[in-house]
């Protein structure tokens, strides 16, 4: 009799495995994700954009970026432009949060002032590029809602395909398609849906290096918008993991030190 | 050599003859043979409808090409521009500001849509504390009150990069603008585009009744030359059938005979229509005017031909006997005129619009296959179907009203030369007063909702014609050197003193905007940065503010070195637009450094010079169809003499048009433009007709110049009216297009053919009176060729 009753709560917990709700799953891959890539402390790389027009006439920028780690909250970043000439020394400032709108601030060496930057718009485009500044900041499991679609080959590796929603209804898309590498959790592909659900651009992730044993991190992305044919290209070298980043190296006073 | 010219005569006649004998002897494998190729030729495929504004622009037209390249450097910018007028004349209130909030959001699903912009989501900035605050302007309509309102209104209808664009001064109208990106230029997409904002209007319109609305943009403009096209081909079309028909029953009064030339007129459209799908010409609202012009023009073969069955079966002949002889007589006469036709609408080929060149082509086809059915099919029909005509004695087609006219001119033929010379000489002065002129909003008439909406606009709100000038910094980031803007700043200060100037959108707007708002909002620093990295700073900042599709990209390059002005400009003539770039272009050339030299584009710019370019293009064709012409006149008269007066009243009937027109009108399109050497080939005909039958009565019946008018009168005097009526009626017809470069072809086309007539009946006999008389022997000579080859039916 205990053994039949075993067998059904066996039988009931497959079943309830077997049920769960492509939400559910969704959402599952994505912690998976966040949960893998936990542990890193912080970062540093030097960061390289080049934008191509339709033409194929190219322009390149060169930034550095550092990243914090937070578990209770989102992360911290910081990005320097080096050039273009005439905004060299510029650097961003981002807090990002689990709930709400990132804080955002900009230091400006022309005038040697922290600036900061309104906090709703989110969604334009980063320096011009392909990529709006929700497309690079910390990717927080808060910040959608998740369904998972299927298991599909991409780039010879086997991946899990979910679908996401942004949460802010300030965000520029409808929804994200992502899929996740299903041994590490990397991000292979992901398909940006814009607000009248329009497929608008593919960010592509290549050159995958693994840091401190399990980070991976992409050594490019690639952005391609399908209804302006321009592209931009995120090229990341020299990361150090190793740097050991404070909390105080991520403050409005950091900025300023940074932009030397 | 009389002899041999005898020959020829007899010639060419046996060979109208054998056609005639053959046809009718095997009337059903003709018939049917005739019915099969058109059908078969129609079933090949269907012509597609193209309404994109961009088919009246070849491929490499230099226009075209520089605003596709300032297309590229920006972004492509094709729009549907939703005017929202509340009926109680204010446009801030909860309830109209909340229903633009709704339209804004709903305006970002239409397909293919990446820009909206709105006076709700127009990104305000302004200082925050320390801050800049960049986020829509107004939020939550629907909770504002008096006050906001107020201060709302205040914003929006002083900052210069809404008010004439978006609202109007007095805050009484205003505009969403939907930016749409066609993949490509494919009717199939603006029509989807145009029935998705026309859902969302009417939904808005039927929630918020205080609202009307009016729809305009390039996206309306190719949907409303659709509908002018539809339009045409429903009401126009019917029309000049019902016209052709009643014109036939009339002056042939033979069931048969008006069911067979309906025929031999559907027969030919089907196969124009057929060339066109085989060719992959696709149908425009100017070259689909191809099926009412074949309507009108294809008739005139059949009458022809029919008219001579009828006379000879009232003489008693037998209905076969009288097929053979009516073609025996007319089918010189009918190729030679179907060749005259048929050049002048291939020297449409010259345009530099493609759809005019298509027309040209459409027609030239529908008339080569006039001839013949008209000559295959027509005969080949009455053989067949019972034809039943009175036998009766034979009356002179005379009318007292010709008579008269004929006694007038032999009366008075040097009054007649010199009035008709004199107005001549005025016309050909007053044609100069003749403005070129492309107002393509203009293309269409009031009754056509779009050219409506557009001129409320026009009246209401902002301008519809602009043009846009990329000015260049010189290199990369150039855009954040104070000297680049100040002198951006200069540019833009001298265009606003501009009459035609309704507004600027320049970058320097937003460079003081931001400026401004890092100053803590102070309005002394509502000026340029003085400082370059100061500027780049700023802007990336403003940049970097700025939400989803509302970005710089539409006025700023990627590596920001060049900027796109924007200048909206009043509706004025295509010509005086001209002269403005001229002088923009001028004033960059002589002020700013060469880096910022900059030529206008846009679509407006491209339709004004297309004109200029069609025009030259089309006085080429014009005298190429006309020597072309001339040749083949002068092959069939033999007559350097009388081809030489045959040219005067050929070519003075479009001199005199264009002279009226410029009293009556005053402007000069594309359409009106191909006229000259279409009328050419029509009006010629009428001429060659006059001058045989002048020339027949003098050298082979003997008789006096004034004889021979008289002749020349009675003959076929009446078969001028009847043909030239048609003519007439059908491009009468014509002229009632809700399109106007067709309505305004058909109208000069009817002042001319009318003219022509006018000349030929008073200005060419009495030219011909008063022309030396040459060596009678070498005269008759001529003659006889000239009657072998161009004796037309007789008159009616």
């Amino acid at each position: 009799m205990k053994r039949t009753i075993l067998t059904l709560i066996g039988v009931a917990v497959a079943g309830m495995v077997l049920a769960q709700s492509p939400e559910q799953r969704g959402l599952e891959v994505a912690k998976a994700a966040d949960k893998y890539d936990e542990g890193f402390g912080s970062s540093a790389s030097k960061l390289t954009m080049v934008l191509t027009n339709k033409q194929g006439q190219e322009s390149t920028r060169f930034m550095s970026n550092q990243t914090l780690e937070l578990t209770e909250d989102g992360d911290k970043s910081l990005i320097v432009f080096n050039s273009p000439r005439d905004v060299k020394g510029t650097a961003t400032l981002t807090y990002t949060h689990k709930q709400g709108s990132d804080d955002q601030w900009l230091y400006l060496p022309a005038i040697s002032r922290v600036k900061r930057i309104s906090s709703n718009n989110k969604s334009g485009p980063f320096m011009g590029s392909e990529f709006a500044y929700e497309d690079l900041s910390s990717q927080e499991v808060e910040k959608y809602t998740y369904k998972f679609l299927k298991e599909e080959q991409i780039n010879g590796v086997s991946a899990l395909v979910v679908e996401r929603d942004p949460v802010d209804v300030k965000s520029g898309y409808t929804r994200q398609i992502v899929w996740y590498n299903k041994d590490n959790y990397r991000l292979e592909q992901i398909e940006f849906y814009d607000r009248k659900n329009a497929l608008l651009k593919t960010l592509a992730y290549s050159d995958y290096k693994v840091y401190k044993e399990k980070h991976w991190r992409a050594s490019q992305m690639e952005m391609t918008n399908h209804q302006t044919g321009k592209k931009t290209k995120l090229i990341f070298d020299e990361y150090n993991f190793g740097l050991n980043l404070k909390e105080e190296d991520f403050s409005q006073n950091s900025l300023k030190r940074a932009s030397r | 050599m009389t002899n041999k010219f005898q020959n020829l005569k007899e010639q060419s006649r046996e060979f109208g003859q054998r056609w005639g004998e053959k046809v009718v002897r095997h009337k059903w494998p003709v018939l049917i043979g005739t019915l099969l190729f058109a059908m078969v030729f129609a079933a090949g495929g269907q012509m597609g409808f193209n309404s994109d504004y961009h088919v009246f622009f070849s491929e490499d037209n230099p226009q075209l090409l520089a605003y596709d390249g300032l297309q590229n450097k920006y972004t492509k910018d094709d729009n549907v521009f939703i005017v929202l007028a509340p009926k109680d004349g204010e446009v801030f209130t909860q309830e109209t500001l909340t229903a633009i909030e709704e339209l804004t959001a709903e305006s970002w699903q239409t397909p293919h849509s990446s820009r909206v912009d709105a006076i709700t989501n127009f990104q305000y900035t302004r200082a925050i504390d320390d801050d800049l605050y960049v986020d829509d302007l107004i939020q939550d309509a629907a909770n504002k009150s008096d006050a906001e309102l107020a201060e709302l209104k205040e914003i929006a209808t002083t900052d210069i990069r809404l008010v004439k664009r978006l609202i109007n001064e007095k805050g009484s109208v205003t505009a969403v603008n939907v930016t749409v990106r066609l993949p490509t230029q494919d009717n199939g997409e603006s029509a989807e585009v145009a029935a998705f904002v026309r859902k969302m209007v009417a939904d808005i319109e039927a929630k918020y009744p205080n609202i009307e609305t009016h729809l305009s943009g390039m996206v309306m403009m190719n949907s409303a030359f659709f509908e002018a096209f539809s339009q045409d081909l429903m009401t126009l079309t019917p029309l000049m059938f019902l016209i052709i028909i009643i014109t036939i029953l009339l002056t042939t009064r033979t069931l048969s005979g008006t069911f067979a030339t309906l025929i031999v007129i559907a027969l030919s459209i089907m196969t124009a229509m057929g060339f066109g799908a085989h060719t992959g010409i696709s149908l425009t609202p100017p070259s689909g005017a191809f099926i009412n012009i074949i309507l009108t023009l294809a008739v005139a073969d059949s009458i022809h031909v029919l008219i001579t069955v009828i006379q000879q079966m009232k003489k008693g002949v037998a209905k076969k006997e009288a097929i053979v002889e009516s073609l025996r007589l007319n089918f010189m006469p009918v190729f030679i005129t179907s060749m005259t036709t048929i050049i002048g609408f291939l020297s449409m080929n010259f345009s530099d619009a493609p759809p005019f060149r298509d027309l040209g082509n459409l027609t030239a086809v529908g008339m080569f296959a006039a001839f013949i059915y008209s000559t295959l099919t027509l005969p080949a029909l009455l053989a067949i179907l019972p034809v039943k005509i009175k036998v009766s004695a034979p009356k002179e087609g005379r009318l007292p009203f010709l008579e008269r006219l004929a006694e007038f001119v032999i009366a008075k033929k040097k009054p007649v030369i010199i009035v008709s010379t004199l107005f001549i000489l005025i016309s050909s002065v007053l044609v100069f007063k003749n403005e070129l002129n492309d107002e393509f909003i203009k293309y269409f008439s009031k009754d056509v909702p779009f050219r409506s909406d557009t001129d409320y606009i026009s009246d209401n709100l902002t301008g519809i014609y602009t043009v846009e000038y990329s000015v260049g910094a010189g290199e990369e980031g150039g855009i954040n050197n104070p000297a680049y803007l100040a002198k951006l700043r200069e540019f833009e200060d001298w265009l606003y003193t501009q009459d035609e100037v309704i507004h600027v959108n320049a970058f320097t707007e937003v460079m003081k905007q931001v400026n401004k708002s890092m100053h803590g909002d102070d309005p002394a620093y509502y000026r340029m940065p003085t400082e370059r990295d100061e500027a780049a700073q700023y802007l990336l900042l403003y940049e970097m503010s700025l939400p989803f599709g509302l970005d710089l990209n539409n006025q700023v390059n990627v590596d920001k070195s060049e900027t796109r002005m924007i200048v909206t400009i009043n509706n004025i003539p295509t010509q005086s637009m001209l002269a403005f770039n001229d002088r923009a272009k001028d004033w960059l050339e002589n002020n700013a450094p060469e880096h910022m030299y900059s030529d206008g584009v846009s679509s407006t710019m491209m339709f004004a010079h297309l004109s200029e370019r069609q025009i030259t293009s089309m006085i080429q064709g014009t005298i190429i169809a006309l020597i072309i012409i001339s040749f083949v006149l002068g092959f069939a008269i033999r007559s350097g003499k009388f081809g030489l007066i045959s040219l005067i009243p050929n070519i003075t009937p479009v001199i005199a048009g264009l002279g009226m027109w410029a009293l009556m009108y005053g402007y000069i399109n594309m359409g009106i433009s191909i006229v000259f050497g279409m009328t050419l080939g029509i009006i010629v005909d009428d001429t060659v007709h006059f001058l045989s039958k002048y020339l027949r009565a003098r050298r082979e019946l003997g008789k006096s110049p004034e004889d021979a008018v008289r002749y020349a009168f009675s003959t076929v005097g009446q078969a001028l009216l009847v043909t030239s009526f048609v003519l007439i009626a059908g491009f009468l017809v014509l002229a009632q297009s809700s399109f106007g470069l067709n309505s305004d072809m058909a109208k000069i086309t009817v002042l001319i053919i009318a003219l022509a007539l006018i000349l030929d009946f008073l200005m060419l006999p009495a030219l011909l009176m008063l022309a030396p008389s040459k060596r009678a022997q070498d005269v008759k000579e001529k003659t006889i060729k000239l009657e072998t080859n161009l004796d037309p039916a007789p008159a009616v």
